[in-house]
């Protein structure tokens, strides 16, 4: 995992579909933190999220990542690169087992990471061999939760990281991010609860 | 190079299994081919000057049907996300989607289309510039269909807007790739097969700068 410095956003706007989202939006995060998004649905915490991870282009303002060695990913393509994605939809494949769901990603992201010692981590041993089609909306945010680990970025952006997940999934993710901020990650997360540790809030309010 | 085979593996494994285009698309194509000679008659003569033409037609129909989802089915269920921020140039992931499809989809049609073109009577100094206008030609279908693929994955239904685009660009590999056949049948210069190189190298090699463009757009929409 390649060691952050902080990540900083600075004066953004962001419109869709021709319509203002939000603006004047400005954060900045140390490593080793934790950022949740709040605010009503529809002002803007996964646009903002997206805005992040390069996907899509800001109206106005810069977001700029750093990395231990110094250099700035402004360029969003590069921000992408670090950065672990999470969110409703979950990317997994309803003919492809869990496990080879897992194995996929793991290839792709070409990482040497044990599958199954992730997929006993998440909670997913015994459902390793169901295709994705079986898998429950909590078992499948587990899968995604297991593939952010396995994929190793350093910055996770997470849309409802909690959502659909049990009282023991909801704890074991909560331990998650605080293993990966403890390793010096920086997690942002756009969440309607409590994640269950202390971080900063980022409050987006609709226009 | 792990990335790259690692979603061409995936690619053709989806393909491969139930709900996957590949079967779908050698079964049209077969049915469509075989149509035609019950349509036209017992007129052994024409069946053989046509077989040329008329299985390159189904061919490309037939990779159509199962191209409208090389990117839809990723973009839905966020398969797509995960896959731009892997450390794999989008360019390189649309060239390993056209890869899979073509292995799926062209290559068995390919392979299939000598045993369809017995149903035409076609004669036998045809068969190998038709594999071999296949074989060369239905890459370009594969590529040029990845970028109506990708401008339509937003789109509902968009699998009924992607024949409209890609059809029309597909002109020049049926024209070259039936007149492939033809000249065999009459014994002339093929200079129909090089030209089919050249449009499907062209399509191969640009089409995969389109398509992740097309991408782009897509996920920023």
């Amino acid at each position: 995992m390649k060691a952050l410095s902080f990540l900083e956003a600075d004066g953004l706007a962001c419109a869709r579909g021709g319509r203002p989202v939000f603006r004047d939006v400005g954060f900045r995060v140390e490593a080793g933190a934790a950022l949740a998004l709040e605010g009503p649905n529809g002002a803007g915490k996964t646009s903002l999220l997206r805005l992040i991870a390069g996907f899509i282009a800001p109206v106005a303002g810069t977001v700029r990542l750093e990395t231990k060695e110094g250099a700035a990913a402004a360029d969003p393509e590069e921000r992408g690169r670090l950065a672990g994605w999470l969110a409703h939809h979950d990317g997994v494949k309803p003919q492809l087992t869990a496990e080879e769901n897992l194995a996929f990603y793991a290839r792709l992201y070409d990482r040497e990471a044990d599958v199954i010692d992730t997929l006993d981590e998440v909670g997913l041993m015994r459902a390793r061999a169901l295709p994705g089609q079986y898998l429950s909306a909590g078992m499948k945010k587990r899968l995604a939760l297991a593939r952010l680990k396995l994929t190793a970025r350093p910055l996770w952006l997470m849309d409802e990281p909690l959502a659909a997940l049990d009282v023991l999934g909801k704890r074991l993710a909560a331990e998650m991010i605080a293993t990966h901020c403890a390793a010096g990650g920086i997690v942002v997360a756009a969440t309607h609860e409590p994640l269950g540790l202390e971080c900063a809030k980022l409050t987006l309010g609709a226009l | 190079m792990t990335p790259f085979l690692a979603l061409l593996g995936r690619d053709i494994r989806l393909a491969t299994r139930a709900g996957g285009g590949a079967m779908l698309a050698l079964a049209f194509f077969a049915a469509v081919a075989a149509l035609v000679p019950l349509g036209v008659g017992a007129d052994l003569k024409l069946l053989g000057r046509i077989a040329g033409g008329v299985l390159w037609v189904a061919a490309v129909l037939a990779a159509l049907l199962s191209l409208d989802r090389l990117f839809q089915a990723d973009f839905e269920d966020g398969s797509l996300d995960q896959i731009a921020l892997a450390p794999l140039p989008l360019e390189a992931t649309a060239f390993a989607k056209i890869a899979a499809h073509w292995l799926t989809t062209g290559l068995p049609l390919t392979l299939l289309s000598p045993v369809l073109a017995l149903l035409f009577n076609l004669p036998e100094q045809g068969y190998a510039a038709l594999m071999a206008s296949l074989a060369i030609g239905t890459p370009a279908a594969s590529a040029v269909g990845a970028i109506g693929a990708g401008l339509t994955m937003s789109v509902r239904r968009g699998g009924l807007i992607l024949p409209l685009l890609v059809l029309p660009l597909m002109a020049p590999a049926v024209i070259f790739g039936a007149g492939a056949v033809i000249a065999a049948l009459d014994g002339l210069a093929n200079g129909a097969l090089w030209l089919l190189s050249a449009f499907s190298l062209a399509a191969v090699l640009l089409a995969p700068f389109a398509a992740a463009a097309s991408v782009r757009l897509n996920l920023a929409g």
